[in-house]
């Protein structure tokens, strides 16, 4: 049977990794993951995992013995937030590169200047390009079911690829809710042993990892690491069939919400789509055709089907939770609208920042997004394409 | 995507590198001749050898084996023609052009 | 929607305001809920005043926003209401409850004409009486659930005692004088 309990977003994280019970967790402290390595370091105390837990001096390191212990063949994670992600950086690429499925467990936090600790998607939206694999959650529900699906997906022969698995600083990492958990053994049935082909520690068969590549194979190398990363789409799909079987859970590339008739649309990732479904229940109880996607899936990305989804939308409106300094659009502005141009869709779309540094997002923000998006779906026309949500002006 | 490494070369497609270029097999850099990167190889005058076997471990391409405490033959499949064992043979036995 | 009750924490970093919305929280999933508990993070350190708050409803709560207009609020630390306008946004039809040993009638006059039901308590008074020691959280946390009927109260003092009892099993000597902290905390509402 289903556990009901309540637990905060890093606890929830927490008790997923207890039941996966990984072989390596190698991690650095710092807000607001802290919580993830310290309560995984007393599971591994009181040997209620039988994981190694590799407390190094920095979030280089914490990466660098995640790739050294995948690459050796032991099922690896780590968690950070933040700055911790930005000195993984060289070694985010490695991880993706050398096709090593690890996990990351993030919790977003705002990158400095100035210092400050609360959430945004700046860290994370950064590191987009890197080619990981990156899963959003809007609750702690969704974050302990991205975990438990994360390996299974990272792990896949057509895929052999890192996952991010992301969720809001604070907003969901410190908040205790409610949620649904599964019986340890329906977990680990579900995620498996890990059995890598090939192995540095397997003495059947010597092999080398990360080997230099001159310029008559490196475009090659890369072509093929995007090919593996498109792969984790249908992947993606797969698990989350196979997901549902065991948790009644059902989860897409993306979530609709009201999108069957929506005229007036937000795209978002995160907390902040919770939030916005109540400001879309609200204006649909005045008749307003309103709804919402929410993106799971940040990569790959969905586009072709985020552009289906938006058939029939007059007016959409592309939340980044990030500022990305280009005066032109944010990650989501910039694929959606890519999307949308693609299929050749008359679709209006605005995007907005919004939300940086922790900067609360209300149920009556949302609604003033749809009420400009009335506006523009009215005019036919988007003046300012690149706005601001929630700042002092 | 994983594939035999022996027939990758110059003209492979994406689709035929191994998972993230990785290697499978051992001392597979036998295989690679870096001997051929130089025109200047050094010599062993026989007679002037003492088997010290000082010259053995500073071999940056370790080209100089070791047979019965003795050392053996160069491997000119692989010397590069640095030059090292030159200067760490005290009796002179090693003699390479442009190397005092 | 309406039938989510939102309730704001007002403490001083140290007081456990924070632990008193999470095991608010916790009693209230008991009692099978849908509960929201978490502290508004800053800098903040001891003696800094922090905010916490609560959501308690019948149904799945998707909103993750701060508490802007709550429906009650609970003041742990009467000198923050020098500091702070804890009123802000609360509603009328809803409630007040603050740690002080100043009459209603002395601290209705610090709340910025707040229109709504005042209700006070010496935090202080029962728990030195029955733990020995300042720990408010307790009895504010019985305080709250009195004055805001979010759940029954011997269901809420049923699952405080299986609380404490895990929570305590190395000192049982302490679920005791817990246990009368929120029976006293209840009769001392005034």
């Amino acid at each position: 049977m289903a556990r009901k309990d309540r637990l905060s977003g890093n606890e929830a994280v927490a008790e997923a990794l207890r039941q996966i019970n990984p072989d390596v967790m190698a991690a650095f402290p710092i807000t607001p993951s802290t919580e993830i390595p310290q309560y995984f370091s007393k599971l591994v105390a009181n040997g209620q995992v039988d994981s190694e837990f590799i407390p190094v001096e920095s979030e280089h390191s914490a990466m660098s013995a995640v790739i050294g212990s995948q690459s050796a063949g032991a099922r690896s994670v780590t968690a950070t937030s933040s700055a911790g992600l930005a000195l993984m950086w060289e070694e985010l690429y490695l991880a993706a590169s050398n096709r090593l499925p690890c996990v990351l467990t993030l919790v977003n936090r705002a990158l400095s200047g100035p210092i400050n600790i609360n959430c945004d998607h700046s860290d994370s939206m950064g590191a987009r390009d890197a080619g990981w694999i990156q899963i959003y959650a809007e609750n702690n529900q969704e974050v302990y079911d991205n975990l438990v699906m994360a390996y299974r997906i990272g792990e896949h022969k057509d895929v052999m690829l890192p996952v991010m698995i992301c969720q809001d600083g604070f907003i969901t990492s410190h908040a205790v809710e409610n949620i649904e958990l599964l019986e340890d053994k329906k977990v680990k049935d579900f995620v498996g042993e890990y059995e890598p082909e090939n192995y540095l520690l397997n003495p059947e068969c010597s092999m080398a990892v990360g080997p230099y590549s001159v310029s008559n194979y490196y475009f090659e190398a890369k072509r093929a690491q995007a090919e593996a990363l498109k792969n984790a789409k249908q992947v993606t799909l797969d698990v989350a069939k196979e997901f549902a079987q065991i948790s009644g859970r059902e989860y897409g590339l993306f979530e609709e919400y009201k999108m069957d008739d929506a005229e007036l649309a937000v795209v978002i990732i995160g907390s902040a789509a919770g939030t916005t479904k109540d400001a879309v229940d609200e204006l649909r109880a005045q008749g307003k055709k309103v709804g919402l996607i929410k993106i799971r899936l940040f990569r790959p990305f969905p586009a072709s089907e985020i552009a289906e989804a938006l058939k029939g939308v007059k007016a959409v409106a592309l939340m980044d939770r990030t500022e990305s300094y280009n005066d032109n659009c944010g990650p989501i502005g910039a694929e959606v609208t890519t999307a949308l141009y693609r299929a050749k869709s008359d679709c209006l779309s605005v995007n907005y920042v919004y939300g940086l540094g922790g900067r609360d997002v209300r149920v009556k923000d949302m609604i003033g997004i749809f009420n400009e998006l009335e506006k523009i779906a009215e005019s036919g026309e988007v003046t300012d394409p690149y706005r601001y949500m929630g700042v002092r002006e | 995507m994983k594939s035999d490494i022996k027939k990758l070369g110059q003209d492979c497609k994406w689709q035929e590198l191994t998972e993230g270029m990785q290697i499978y097999g051992e001392m597979t850099s036998l295989e690679f001749n870096t001997g051929e990167w130089t025109s200047v190889k050094p010599e062993i005058k026989e007679e002037l050898c003492v088997h010290c076997l000082l010259c053995v471990p500073v071999c940056p391409d370790s080209v100089i084996p070791v047979v019965d405490g003795k050392r053996g033959e160069f491997d000119y499949d692989h010397c590069k023609g640095c030059g090292i064992c030159v200067k760490a043979c005290h009796t002179g036995a090693i003699t390479m052009k442009g190397v005092k | 929607m309406k039938n989510c009750v939102e309730i704001r924490w007002h403490g001083r970093g140290g007081q456990g305001a924070k632990t008193a919305a999470l095991l608010l929280a916790d009693v209230a999933f008991k009692t099978g809920m849908y509960v929201q508990g978490f502290p508004e993070y800053g800098p903040e350190r001891m003696g800094a005043p922090i905010t916490a708050y609560n959501r308690i409803s019948p149904h799945e709560i998707r909103v993750h926003s701060n508490i802007y207009e709550p429906d009650f609020v609970v003041v742990v630390d009467e000198s923050l209401l020098d500091a702070i306008d804890v009123t802000e946004g609360l509603n009328p039809d809803g409630a007040i409850l603050i740690n002080t040993t100043k009459t209603k009638e002395e601290i209705e006059k610090c709340l910025n004409g707040y229109t709504g039901k005042v209700y006070t308590i010496d935090a202080r008074k029962v728990s030195v009486a029955c733990l020995g020691k300042y720990f408010p959280n307790t009895p504010m946390l019985a305080g709250i659930v009195k004055v805001s009927e979010v759940m029954d109260w011997d269901s809420f003092l049923s699952e405080m005692e299986a609380s404490f009892k895990h929570k305590f099993s190395s000192k049982p000597e302490v679920i005791e004088g817990n246990m009368n902290a929120l029976k006293m905390a209840y009769s001392e509402v005034k």
